[in-house]
């Protein structure tokens, strides 16, 4: 028995000097937090970058853009991320901490990530609106000047041209970027643009979608979504462009403000529904993690058409 | 009267007794289900599809002043192009660019790394020097080679062309392809590419977060227990410190998670994504766990030990370490290898603290970035390529297989070191 606790004593000793004198991060590895949509795409870099360089592996979570943001923007050192990347630009809160704590975040747009609003292709290709799409999915509506619950029920109540059929569309959960862009891009900007409201405002009664089931919340795995559109002819779903792409033998996406999501029209943005994505660069710590100004021209070489991201679906710029 | 009224009780004896049969038969077939499933899913990544080239290399090319193969001079080599030129060779047919493009996307992405991996680890010497190399199929010539990709839907819908199938069905009748054992899946971490995926990277990142928790844990919660039996007062204090390690027990394990991540990250500064952070939080949470199950084993052991060790004059101390603490060791330990087995599945504190990352090296030290297994599963399961569907099943298994063994163990233990009273 003594000789256990002898043991044990030396082993937690052991242990709390490994920590004192290993305090911070190997700093021959770049750490990268952010966007769960630039995660899948900052990985095949991180892998490529890794194996044809001599350069360390970086680290990649996927925190989130605003989670990313937080962690980068909170101060200089190796316990801090080298990197972050975002599905929108910095928010100037965000690059005011950022400057609060010294750092000088360097951006680089790596492309674009359009948002569809997508069917079964056995079924009729949509023309909508935002507005229309709005009044679709949206908790509150506009009458009269005032917010009120939705209570449309078929496509042709909101607009007598469109089929009659039951409104059903799937929505990703709020945890995801895409909810956080598709309620940007497309139930913001319609309360912004069409309806004139200030910014309070709308953010206060243009964020929430219905609950009364013409709205179901998904789950994270779109590759589902996709099937239970292919099972139900009258139903919608909201996911990124590269599931589109992926398969074009079961769904198809709805024309948006005249424009069809398409390769082409994403990257020249005159389809609307779409955002350009990022990652942001420690100004202060190029030098001094070894292989962060290559890793970021790095990941720039590989943002052309026909390389392994655009097989991953990202859009180049064009 | 009496007749009717036994009867009545016997008939509601045999309805218990047939209640639990359905219980427990309801349990192990769920179990059985879902074991199968993964199973069936599982077991075909054990194999993976390799190709075999012939390269000729010139390792002069590499070697340095010292004669030692210089990783610079490797690096610039464009050993994707040797590989690729050497699959032309065997498919003289293919002149076209994009044709060229879909032949290459039979073979992994990885190849020219690997190949150039397996130079540095049998290094040659004496110029030019033939090398024949197996090395990995695309994830879809591997699907499409096990029978997992259905080739009767329209091409257009598949995942791999007709003129893919072609070249992969050439290569396994001219016998330089087939399904071999695959071994990258247990000596490898993590890739974006599934047949250069495995899961020694988060194995050895569970096994030191696990080291951790138990040196942190153990010795705590064994001196919290001694302290709560033996010298703690009764009153309200100990009642208070009581019903808290009760109530911690029950506490959601992302809470731990948000514990180390404002305490052991931002207040003391140790790295995100380290084994010693995940280690810490880990063991915060199996903490309770461990002294619950050491106090209840300190208080089976009958006062008559102590109190003959006190009476011998013996001092509290004495008493507690020589005596009492020893027999109640296999007890201790039982509930320790259950808190560890708990800990080893846990993943939503270590997303808190950076450890649900995407990391493809293996970890060596206590600081250096590492995911864990159930970690691994979560990532791969969330991946689109459908190889990583297989590779998640098969990671189940062996975290399932060790979870088994932890508590075999226990079982084990507790049966040799039990004293009977």
């Amino acid at each position: 028995m003594n000789n256990l606790l002898k043991f044990f004593t030396a082993a937690i000793a052991a242990t709390v000097l490994s920590t004192g004198s290993l305090i911070a991060r190997e700093g021959d590895q770049i750490s990268i937090v952010g966007s769960s949509t630039v995660f899948p795409f900052s990985t095949i870099v991180a892998e490529r970058f890794a194996k044809n360089t001599d350069f360390k592996a970086p680290v990649i979570e996927s925190t989130g853009t605003g989670g990313g943001a937080k962690l980068f923007c909170a101060g200089i050192g190796l316990d801090h991320p080298d990197v972050t990347n975002a599905s929108r630009a910095m928010k100037s809160s965000e690059k005011e901490t950022c400057t609060a704590n010294g750092i000088t975040p360097v951006e680089y747009m790596i492309g674009f990530d359009g948002i569809t609003f997508s069917n079964s292709n056995k079924a009729q290709q949509y023309s909508l609106t935002k507005e229309e799409i709005f009044k679709a999915v949206s908790a509150k509506i506009m009458s009269n000047g005032k917010m009120v619950d939705n209570g449309y029920k078929r496509w042709s109540d909101i607009n007598p041209s469109l089929p009659s059929v039951k409104i059903d569309v799937l929505a990703p959960p709020p945890s995801s970027g895409t909810r956080d862009a598709f309620v940007e891009l497309v139930m913001h900007d319609t309360c912004k643009k069409v309806y004139k409201m200030s910014k309070d405002d709308y953010k206060a009664s243009c964020s929430a979608l219905r609950e009364d089931g013409a709205v179901t919340e998904a789950g994270e795995n779109d590759n589902l979504i996709i099937e239970k559109l292919a099972a139900n002819q009258g139903r919608f779903g909201i996911f990124g462009y590269s599931f589109l792409d992926q398969n074009k033998d079961k769904v198809q996406g709805s024309i948006v403000n005249g424009v069809a999501p398409s390769m082409e029209t994403i990257a020249d943005s005159s389809y609307k529904v779409s955002r350009p994505l990022f990652f942001y660069v420690k100004k202060e710590h190029v030098g001094v993690v070894p292989g962060l100004q290559e890793f970021a021209d790095y990941f720039m070489s590989l943002t052309v058409s026909g390389s392994p991201l655009e097989a991953a679906g990202l859009i180049p710029k064009p | 009267m009496t007749k009717t009224s036994i009867k009545s009780r016997r008939a509601r004896e045999t309805r218990l007794k047939a209640y639990g049969i359905a219980s427990i038969s309801f349990a192990l077939i769920m179990l059985a289900t879902l074991l199968i499933s993964i199973g069936l899913n599982g077991y075909s990544a054990l194999q993976q599809a390799y190709f075999k080239v012939e390269v000729s290399i010139d390792v002069e090319k590499f070697i340095d002043e010292s004669g030692a193969l210089n990783n610079k001079k490797m690096n610039l080599f464009n050993w994707d192009s040797l590989v690729q030129s050497a699959l032309i060779e065997m498919f003289p047919a293919v002149k076209d660019r994009d044709e060229k493009k879909e032949l290459f996307a039979i073979i992994s992405a990885n190849s020219g790394y690997d190949l150039k991996e397996t130079v540095k680890s049998n290094p040659l010497r004496n110029g030019s020097q033939n090398l024949a190399v197996w090395l990995h199929l695309s994830d879809d010539a591997d699907q499409y080679l096990k029978g997992r990709l259905s080739i009767e839907i329209p091409e257009e819908d598949r995942r791999i062309s007709d003129k893919q199938i072609a070249w992969v069905d050439s290569l396994v009748e001219r016998d330089i392809a087939k399904l071999k054992f695959n071994k990258t899946f247990f000596t490898s971490a993590d890739s974006r590419e599934p047949e250069s995926a495995g899961i020694l990277g988060s194995v050895i990142g569970s096994a030191l977060t696990l080291f951790v928790t138990i040196i942190f844990a153990l010795p705590l919660a064994v001196m919290a227990a001694i302290y709560l039996e033996y010298f703690a007062k009764p009153g309200r204090i100990t009642d208070f410190i009581e019903v808290n390690v009760n109530n911690l027990a029950a506490v959601p394990s992302i809470v731990f998670g948000l514990l180390g991540l404002s305490v052991f990250l931002s207040t003391f500064g140790l790295p995100r994504s380290a084994p010693l952070v995940g280690g810490l939080v880990l063991g915060l949470m199996t903490l309770p766990t461990i002294i619950i199950a050491s106090r209840a084993s300190i208080r089976s052991i009958p006062p008559s030990i102590r109190e003959a060790a006190l009476g011998l004059g013996a001092s509290k101390m004495q008493a507690a370490l020589h005596h009492v603490l020893p027999l109640a060791a296999p007890g201790i330990l039982t509930g320790t290898i259950i808190g560890m087995a708990q800990a080893l599945g846990e993943t939503a504190p270590l997303l808190m603290i950076g450890m649900v990352a995407f990391i493809i090296d293996i970890p060596t030290t206590f600081t250096s970035s590492a995911t864990a297994m159930p970690v691994q599963i979560y990532m791969w399961s969330d991946s689109a390529e459908r190889a990583f569907y297989e590779r998640s099943s098969l990671a189940i298994l062996f975290l399932v297989a060790f979870l088994i063994s932890m508590n075999l163990l226990a079982v084990v233990l507790r049966k040799k070191f039990e004293k009977k009273w």
